[in-house]
């Protein structure tokens, strides 16, 4: 057994609005929240990060980041286990421009699992 | 074959009407002969304990009063302390002699096959003590001519205060015991499969079978028999079966198994609809009593609408004026077609006579119970064995069948069947588990809640 993780690494680079670093996109989820109502979610407990909406023409999109994506990792941190709101300050850290994300996306998994069944 | 069967064979006929058959003539005489041996016994046991109670009794008081009588110008006068002790024994013994009225003077309410262990054992007790203190007394005090008449007096009260005692151990014995619950006892009819639990303590197994005997009569529904079998029209046709003979096999003895088996096996094998019967006979009959009942239910209400209590002010001349006899009498007419042929249907008539429905009336009108209580709930369902007239169906004779000593105490797992002519009791133990029941504090400010989220932050 197994397992094969089909991950995609985006590198975003932080835009500067005003007096604040911006990623241009949403989140949702964490350890504290209810899992149920995720709708990107495959599994109604999985109570990670999910990007919930994405900016247009910010920087999120530019990098490649799309709604549905499970955040797994920010810089090196993990994701899966934090609660909302510790998620949100790893990725608005004030002294970072660039966040580095490891994301997860059934699209991707399924594209996956397409070309090793052909 | 033998072609004279005709002559050889004996058969049978039912008696008629006036003649006793043999059977019947063995089970009076055996009736008679077992209520005979049981009164014997029954009293010789309540007389045994009525006699040791009266000495009992008597001892304190013989106790103090022979010294006065046989050499009372020896004795010391005693004042005060012994009119103290004079007047405490007086009380002691009319306290014991409540106390025993209350506990044991009883009517029995059942004959137990064997002897109450904890009674016997009590009445050894009570009649070692009292031998035991008329020995000291006979030896220490009559022989010397003790002059200490106040030692005398104490020996007495001393033995009024060990009477007490055991009058408190058999308080304990034979009444607290057992009012812990410590079994559940299943009882299921053998005939139609009615069961209860009940909750019993420590008893014996015959104490726990009156025990079950004085709930069936309330708890159980009214053994019917002819309730039991199965419509004659879904049995017949189970009647033909197939016939197996064996050719050419003069040995034949060891395959009597096998033929039966094939018999078995070929007539489950057959199609067989008679379940189809069975259900359809059910529906009908299903049918059948709700229309009568609903008739009955109508024809009950439109009945007690005729009659109203008398009213302190109504003005009626005497000639219209009922008690409930004639009330019931009355209203019985109209509603009498109804519930005959509703009792037919349910095969309840020959639990019901005209004169126990006009009774039941009676008691209906005399306490103004609505129709839908009186008349008709008492018919609709087959009610406990007791509502019904004592001597037709109250038997009093039960066998209690087991295979352990019935003095023995309940333990779990213990199997007592109580048997009837027509059907049979079948009473199993189980222990109550032993509960264990563990603590948790709940600290009434811990109650504390939050609304389920579902935030979204952007970032």
């Amino acid at each position: 057994l197994f397992l094969v993780s089909f991950q995609q690494r985006i590198e975003i680079h932080k835009l500067r609005q005003g007096d604040n670093l911006i990623l241009g996109f949403s989140i949702g989820g964490g350890i504290d929240q209810d899992p149920t109502q995720n709708p990107f979610s495959e599994d109604k407990t999985d109570k990670g990060i999910y990007v919930t909406r994405v900016t247009e023409g910010g920087p999120a999109e530019v990098a490649g980041l799309q709604i549905g994506d499970k955040i797994m990792q920010v810089n090196g941190w993990d994701m899966t286990m934090v609660t909302h709101d510790q998620a949100r300050k790893r990725l608005t850290k004030r002294n970072e421009e660039v966040v580095r994300l490891l994301v997860t996306r059934q699209s991707l998994q399924k594209a996956v699992q397409q070309s090793m069944m052909s | 074959q033998d072609d004279n069967w005709g002559e050889t064979t004996t058969v049978v006929t039912g008696t008629s009407e006036h003649s006793i058959s043999h059977d019947d003539i063995t089970r009076i005489t055996k009736d008679m002969e077992d209520s005979a041996h049981l009164d014997c016994s029954r009293h010789l046991g309540v007389s045994l304990a009525g006699a040791l109670a009266l000495l009992a009794f008597l001892t304190p008081l013989a106790f103090m009063l022979l010294p006065q009588l046989l050499w009372r110008e020896e004795l010391e006068p005693c004042g005060t302390p012994c009119e103290g002790l004079f007047i405490s024994v007086a009380f002691k013994l009319l306290i014991l002699l409540l106390g025993s009225w209350a506990l044991f003077f009883r009517r029995p309410k059942a004959f137990f096959p064997r002897v109450f262990v904890f009674r016997a054992l009590l009445m050894v007790l009570v009649f070692l003590l009292v031998v035991s203190y008329w020995l000291f007394y006979g030896v220490r005090i009559l022989d010397s001519r003790d002059r200490n008449y106040q030692g005398v007096v104490q020996y007495a009260v001393s033995l009024v205060d060990a009477l007490l005692f055991v009058h408190y151990l058999a308080v304990v014995l034979l009444e607290l015991r057992q009012l812990q619950p410590q079994f559940t006892l299943k009882a299921v009819r053998s005939a139609d499969g009615a069961s209860r639990f009940y909750n019993v303590g420590h008893l014996s197994i015959q104490r726990a079978a009156v025990w079950i005997l004085e709930n069936y009569y309330h708890d159980f529904p009214v053994y019917n028999p002819a309730l039991l079998n199965l419509p004659k029209s879904v049995l017949s046709k189970k009647m033909s079966g197939f016939k197996v003979y064996s050719l050419g096999e003069e040995n034949s003895t060891n395959n009597s198994t096998g033929q039966s088996r094939a018999v078995i096996a070929a007539a489950a094998r057959r199609r067989d609809n008679s379940h189809n019967e069975y259900y359809y006979e059910e529906a009908e009959h299903e049918r059948r009593v709700r229309k009568r009942r609903a008739r009955l239910v109508v024809a009950v209400e439109e009945a007690f609408t005729h009659i109203k209590r008398l009213q302190e002010d109504d003005q009626k001349n005497p000639r219209e004026i009922m008690d409930p006899r004639e009330a019931a009498q009355a209203i019985f007419a109209s509603m009498a077609r109804a519930m005959q042929k509703y009792l037919r249907t349910t095969k309840q008539q020959p639990y019901h006579t005209m004169e126990s429905i006009l009774q039941h009336l009676e008691f209906c009108i005399t306490h103004d119970m609505t129709p839908k209580v009186r008349g008709v709930m008492r018919y609709l369902t087959a009610g406990p064995t007791i509502q019904y007239h004592k001597d037709r169906w109250l038997a009093k004779q039960w066998t209690l069948v087991s295979e352990e000593p019935v003095t023995n105490g309940l333990k779990d797992g213990v199997v007592f069947v109580l048997k009837r002519q027509d059907f049979s009791l079948v009473v199993s133990t189980k222990k109550i588990p032993f509960f264990k029941l563990s603590e948790e504090f709940v600290d009434p400010k811990s109650h504390k809640f939050v609304m389920r989220l579902q935030s979204e932050t952007s970032v």
